[in-house]
């Protein structure tokens, strides 16, 4: 019965395709559905596109390999809901490319850490962690500090546009404008910032108003995380949600 | 010019590749749009500038080599690129696990280039890709010649995926002290260094290919069929999960072309199989030739290759979703994930048989000669490492063990056990064989390296059991009156101690690779007797199959 193995071990191109073959179902099978079963993502009231402030900020996030040590995925463990809050969904990093829920918990689960701290507490703890936290073993970003590159901004909405993530003309229009008014908010541009993103914090993030800083973004995407989902009106037990 | 004289396709297609991608650097230097990817570009060109001098060297001296020997000069600069890449990723390796240990050290508040974020990708792409790569390529150009018959096919081709291979390490290495990355683990480098790495790729499978249709063997050999599956199923995940738009393609951003959910499952439907193809199905090869040959034992079963060769390559393309239990990701698909996980504890199994079996009959070498003993143990790491996985797999376990550094220890019990272990096994194997010694320089040596990076093996994995297990439950510890017992950040103050052990562990795996090092170095340069393989010729009519 072994001998059908000879055309395997006689033909590469027959044991290329078979390779082939045998690697590809268990992706075709697992993955694809995504894509096609409603169910996959909750429908949720409150996660919105980030703004091109906290996009910039997501930027630094990832160069900085911030999800090296922190994840941002709450599990449904009670130990985890009652140390990070309500577990994550799908919903909630629907519009993240790439997503960011990390691996390891060097430093804690950042999922909902927006509104969790000061900005002020950020800006200490980012600039020289163990300022604050004398046990943590993070490593310093004073170097955030420094001012943020937001020439391209336009085309990094675009992009996200692009791959589905709903901005709209006005927004997409004026992006470039809308990097700096999130961080001024005695600016000129704050009210109109404010009525394109209605739920987007309007701050002086990094303390230093002269400037729109990396610190500015961060801190914008760090205090976004998590607070978008309006929980009282989300229905975990309702059959779309039901995964 | 050349062309007329002897044909040579071979350099004229190689010399075209780096020309437009020195073309297409050069527009890259003028239309940059951020100063990292500016940087990059010209690296790139520079290293373009050295290939194009590199092909007019070669072609000037018309030096094809003696077409009726096998090309032995490729694996020579594979085992050098090994050794060097080895040794750099193991020591940033000790720097990032000091760096846990001791926070303040090689931080630099002012510039991000060392944090730990930065080079810890560095670390992993250093030891899997850079290290792990080069053992791969070097030891399947090696192989596939001898169990052939036949010189490797390409000509020039080869030393284009051998440079151009580590072109891809250097862009995607110095890159991520410059801050570029994908922010996705093990797939970090940015858009244009993974469109790099795919030509390259695409021209190794064709090199190695080439060869195999020169063969004057009338079956391929069971270590090519890994290596094929290898090389075929590392070009799809690597294709599949780069999927991404760039922001510009004069800039170093870009977005993944999935997002939240999707994204997570691509990323470790590739992130699991880099494991299982990776640093499986290659390494396998690598043992199923090796092993055999260092042992001067048959393969112990042809059944059983076949077997698990076909079960594991299906089953390990489904354990993923092991890595996102408890998550967004839907629930019928974390217990397909887990499901088949377990399943490919057989397989796995099948293989640990087939290498330690191969030893029946020498086992008494064990006794006298390290190398082999390397080989061995290694194989013992995965049986090991592939139990402790399918464990980790089920959901149960995995709530107390994922986000802790059990999965840490874990991975390096496979890293540092199987993968280190089975790539010195092969090195030492080769450099006398390649350099023409009679053995090593030093037997005493490798006894040493074997010991004191067994060692620091069971130092490292034993500290992060102990940490990651002691994390899980201090996280999901509760008090008399049902409150959480600790903070976050107590439970970070209590790995200190397995933090330093570990470390302690990383650097004596560390000497024993610089001890190696030194020791492949003496026996290259000449210090062992030399010996002449009369048999090492293609097709030298020698009824003597190479296992």
């Amino acid at each position: 019965m072994w001998s059908f193995h000879r055309w395997f071990e006689r033909h590469s191109l027959i044991l290329i395709v078979g390779i082939l073959l045998v690697v590809s179902i268990g992706g075709l099978v697992q993955i694809t559905p995504l894509f096609f079963i409603e169910s996959t993502i909750e429908r949720v009231d409150g996660v919105r596109p980030y703004t091109p402030l906290e996009l910039a900020g997501r930027q630094i996030y990832i160069r900085e390999g911030c999800y090296v040590c922190h994840s941002q995925m709450i599990r449904p463990l009670r130990d985890e809901v009652e140390r990070y809050g309500h577990y994550s969904l799908a919903a909630e990093s629907m519009y993240d490319h790439p997503f960011q829920w990390g691996s390891k918990r060097t430093g804690p689960d950042l999922a909902r850490v927006g509104g969790r701290y000061s900005d002020e507490w950020h800006r200490a703890h980012l600039a020289d962690p163990r300022s604050v936290v004398p046990e943590s073993v993070m490593p310093p970003y004073a170097f955030l500090q420094r001012p943020l590159n937001t020439a391209h901004i336009g085309e990094h909405l675009a992009a996200n546009r692009t791959l589905r993530v709903p901005y709209t003309d006005e927004q997409m229009a004026n992006a470039s404008t809308d990097v700096a008014a999130q961080a001024e908010p005695n600016g000129e541009h704050a009210y109109d910032f404010q009525q394109r993103y209605p739920t987007a914090a309007v701050r002086d993030f990094d303390g230093d108003p002269a400037h729109v800083t990396e610190m500015d973004a961060l801190i914008a995407y760090l205090q976004m995380l998590g607070t978008g989902v309006n929980f009282n009106t989300y229905q975990a037990e309702a059959a779309g949600n039901d995964r | 010019m050349q062309a007329k004289k002897r044909g040579r396709e071979d350099v004229l297609g190689v010399g075209a590749i780096v020309v437009i991608t020195g073309i297409l650097a050069l527009v890259g230097i003028g239309n940059a749009i951020d100063t990292p990817f500016q940087i990059q570009m010209w690296t790139l060109l520079t290293a373009c500038v050295l290939g194009v001098a590199g092909l007019v060297w070669h072609t000037a001296r018309d030096q094809q080599g003696d077409q009726t020997k096998y090309e032995n000069g490729i694996v020579k600069a594979g085992v050098f690129a090994s050794m060097f890449w080895g040794v750099a990723g193991l020591l940033v390796g000790v720097i990032i696990a000091l760096q846990l240990a001791f926070p303040n050290l090689f931080y630099f508040p002012d510039f991000g280039w060392l944090n730990f974020g930065r080079l810890r990708p560095l670390h992993t792409s250093a030891v899997i890709f850079a290290f792990g790569g080069n053992v791969l390529i070097a030891t399947s150009f090696y192989v596939v010649q001898r169990t052939c018959r036949a010189r490797l096919a390409g000509g020039m081709w080869p030393w284009f995926v051998f440079w151009g291979y580590q072109l891809f390490i250097a862009l995607a290495g110095t890159g991520y002290l410059l801050g570029i990355t994908e922010g996705r683990e093990y797939a970090e480098p940015p858009w244009y260094t993974d469109l790099w790495l795919t030509v390259v790729w695409v021209a190794y499978l064709l090199v190695f290919l080439g060869t195999i249709w020169k063969r004057q063997e009338k079956h391929i050999y069971v270590a090519n069929w890994f290596y094929l599956a290898f090389i075929v199923t590392i070009a799809m995940l690597h294709i599949v999960n780069n999927l991404a738009l760039p922001v510009s393609f004069a800039g170093s951003f870009s977005y993944s072309a999935f997002s939240g959910v999707q994204d997570a499952l691509t990323q470790w439907w590739y992130g699991h199989n880099a494991v299982g193809f990776f640093l499986t199905a290659g390494f396998l090869a690598i043992m199923y030739y090796f092993v055999p040959k260092r042992a001067e034992r048959p393969v112990y079963s042809y059944r059983l290759s076949i077997i698990h060769f076909w079960a594991l390559i299906f089953l390990y393309i489904w354990a993923g979703p092991h890595h996102l239990h408890y998550t967004a990701l839907p629930q019928w698909a974390q217990t397909l994930g887990m499901t088949f996980s377990i399943m490919l504890w057989m397989p796995s199994w099948g293989g640990m048989i087939n290498g330690l079996m191969t030893l029946s009959g020498a086992w008494d070498k064990l006794r006298t000669d390290p190398v082999l003993r390397m080989l061995v143990v290694s194989v013992a790491f995965y049986g090991m490492s592939t139990f402790e996985g399918p464990v980790m797999s089920i959901r149960a376990v995995n709530s107390l063990s994922h986000y802790t550094d059990w999965t840490i220890g874990h991975v390096h019990s496979g890293a540092l056990g199987w993968v280190g272990f089975v790539s010195f096994g092969a090195l030492y194997c080769l450099v006398p064989w390649l350099w023409k010694r009679e053995r090593l320089h030093s037997m005493a040596l490798v006894d040493w390296h074997f010991w004191l990076a067994t060692i620091g093996i069971v130092l490292y994995i034993t500290s992060m059991w102990v940490a990651g297990i002691m994390q899980g439950l201090m996280w999901r510890a509760y008090n008399d009156f049902g409150f959480l017992e600790y903070s976050f950040v107590e439970t970070v103050e209590a790995m200190h101690p397995y933090y330093i052990i570990r470390a302690a562990g990383g650097a004596l795996y560390l000497v024993g690779a610089l001890i190696m090092a030194y020791n492949l170095w003496r026996t290259a340069r000449g210090d062992a007797p030399a010996r002449e393989r009369a048999t090492d010729v293609p097709a030298a009519g020698v009824a003597v199959a190479a296992e």
